[in-house]
């Protein structure tokens, strides 16, 4: 009950972040456009189960979409990360589950080099897939690279800086209490 | 059939993916149509809710600024006051007969109604403004809007009972009927969605001399805005041999990170204006009901 607890309050959180700071502010330039919302997926416990984690992505999209007035596209990037992640966590995880029992993904739970590649290659993957959708209906293929490049830079910049600002209290999960 | 079901099973978490990712292009793709919705009428009300408590706070820290603004406003007001002027000729008095002739009539085109920015965005490619007053208010589609100042914004694109959604001029969908406030020769303004400091000015004929620095305002073509309002400033002309016609870089007069209070203007004939011209393209372009 308090992992849901925390986790809905870390969603309103991010999604204020992501509105009316990161949305609002001027642009450092025109390519580069960070998000830092999608970190709510990231952090989500290990525990979930994958159709679930899809539905919370799916709404956790449409809600940024909602505000952003563009329905649809930030769904359907979060739903492309929430579709990687298990096999990335079944990758990087350690095999022998004795040792192994964190809550959820952190520098400390998975160790910093695998952590590192865990959150590059789900924002990298969002990003794409975002900056690949409004190319779509808008702009030129050298754009498209560059921006999908700069922006995962900045989100992976402010995600690691949130990492080291906030360190999260980690818990072993124990049969004692929820 | 079994091993269908059971093929389905094993994979219901790629079919979950699959339909959702679906679903949400489809929302993506349809906006247009979808956007008449009640779904998203729905939430824009919601998102306007949260929108409007957030501005509230926000708005006291850019409050010097707005006063700054508004005793322009006041200002240019002030000077056309009719006390302002005096009459030379103090023996020659024009009366105005209180029965109104039909000569003298004066039809009243455009009306002005306070609003106030809730939403906004300039990052992206096609950025909309959310503004607090909605068809309650009596605002429509095709309404223009202007900054608090009198420089162009951007034009209603929908609108639910309390909120109603802005298309602004740094969308790239937007084409604006402006003209050169020197010559009064019109063009169009359009967005490529590159740089918000950068409006597109097209379809000026290259026989109209333009300098940099030359005021751009809205035109009397338009049928969204009033005539005569600041759009911006040219700020580069781009030579291009291949036509006889300018590309301009305009810069926009209305600062789009700093929208506050806004003008939600209504052509009061719209209505009228493009129910003729759209009947005169009927009938002119018809080829069954007019065979040439």
């Amino acid at each position: 009950m308090r992992e849901v607890i925390r986790n809905i309050v870390r969603f309103l959180l991010f999604l204020f972040i992501e509105i009316y700071v990161l949305d609002s502010i001027p642009h450092l330039h025109r390519f580069i456009s960070p998000s830092l919302y999608f970190i709510f997926l990231l952090w989500l416990p290990f525990s979930i189960r994958p159709r679930l984690l899809l539905w919370i992505a799916f709404f956790t999209g449409l809600i940024v979409d909602y505000f952003m007035q563009s329905p649809g596209l930030h769904a359907s990037a979060c739903l492309v990360l929430a579709f990687i992640r298990p096999f990335l966590i079944g990758v990087l995880t350690p095999r022998d589950s004795t040792e192994f029992n964190y809550r959820e993904p952190s520098a400390q739970s998975l160790l910093w080099a695998p952590y590192v590649i865990y959150i590059t290659v789900l924002t990298f993957s969002y990003h794409t897939w975002l900056v690949f959708l409004e190319w779509l209906s808008f702009g030129s293929f050298g754009d498209f690279l560059i921006k999908t490049f700069a922006s995962t830079a900045i989100s992976l910049l402010l995600i690691i800086t949130i990492e080291l600002l906030f360190p999260r209290q980690l818990r072993y999960r124990t049969n004692v209490g929820g | 059939m079994r091993n269908v079901i059971l093929f389905i099973r094993r994979y219901l978490t790629f079919f979950t993916f699959l339909l959702l990712q679906i679903l949400s292009l489809w929302f993506l793709y349809s906006y247009n149509k979808f956007q008449q919705a009640q779904f998203l009428q729905w939430a824009n009300e919601l998102t306007g809710q949260v929108n409007t408590r957030y501005k509230r706070v926000e708005n006291f820290f850019v409050l010097g600024e707005e006063n700054k603004r508004l005793h322009r406003v006041n200002d240019s007001l002030l000077n056309l006051l009719a006390q302002q002027y005096v009459h030379p000729d103090t023996t020659k008095r024009m009366v105005v007969d209180t029965i109104r002739q039909d000569s003298t009539r004066q039809t009243r085109r455009y009306y002005f109604r306070p609003a106030s920015v809730i939403y906004n965005s300039t990052s992206g490619e096609k950025n909309y403004i959310q503004l607090d007053r909605g068809s309650l208010a009596g605002i429509t589609e095709n309404m223009s809007v202007l900054n608090a100042d009198g420089s162009t914004v951007g034009i209603i694109v929908s609108v639910s009972p309390h909120f109603s959604q802005v298309m602004s001029l740094l969308h790239v969908r937007q084409k604006v009927n402006v003209a050169l406030q020197k010559t009064g020769d019109f063009g169009t303004l359009e967005w490529d969605g590159a740089d918000p400091s950068e409006l597109l000015l097209k379809g000026l004929p290259k026989s109209v001399p333009v300098k940099v620095g030359d005021v751009v305002v809205s035109s009397r073509y338009s049928f969204n805005f009033p005539p005569g309002y600041p759009v911006g400033v040219v700020s580069g002309i781009v030579s291009d041999n291949s036509t006889n016609f300018y590309l301009l870089k305009v810069r926009p007069s209305a600062r789009f990170n700093n929208l506050q209070h806004v003008f939600v203007v209504e052509n009061l004939q719209y209505t009228e204006q493009s129910k003729l011209d759209e009947d005169t393209r009927k009938r002119i372009e018809d080829p069954k009901r007019n065979p040439r």
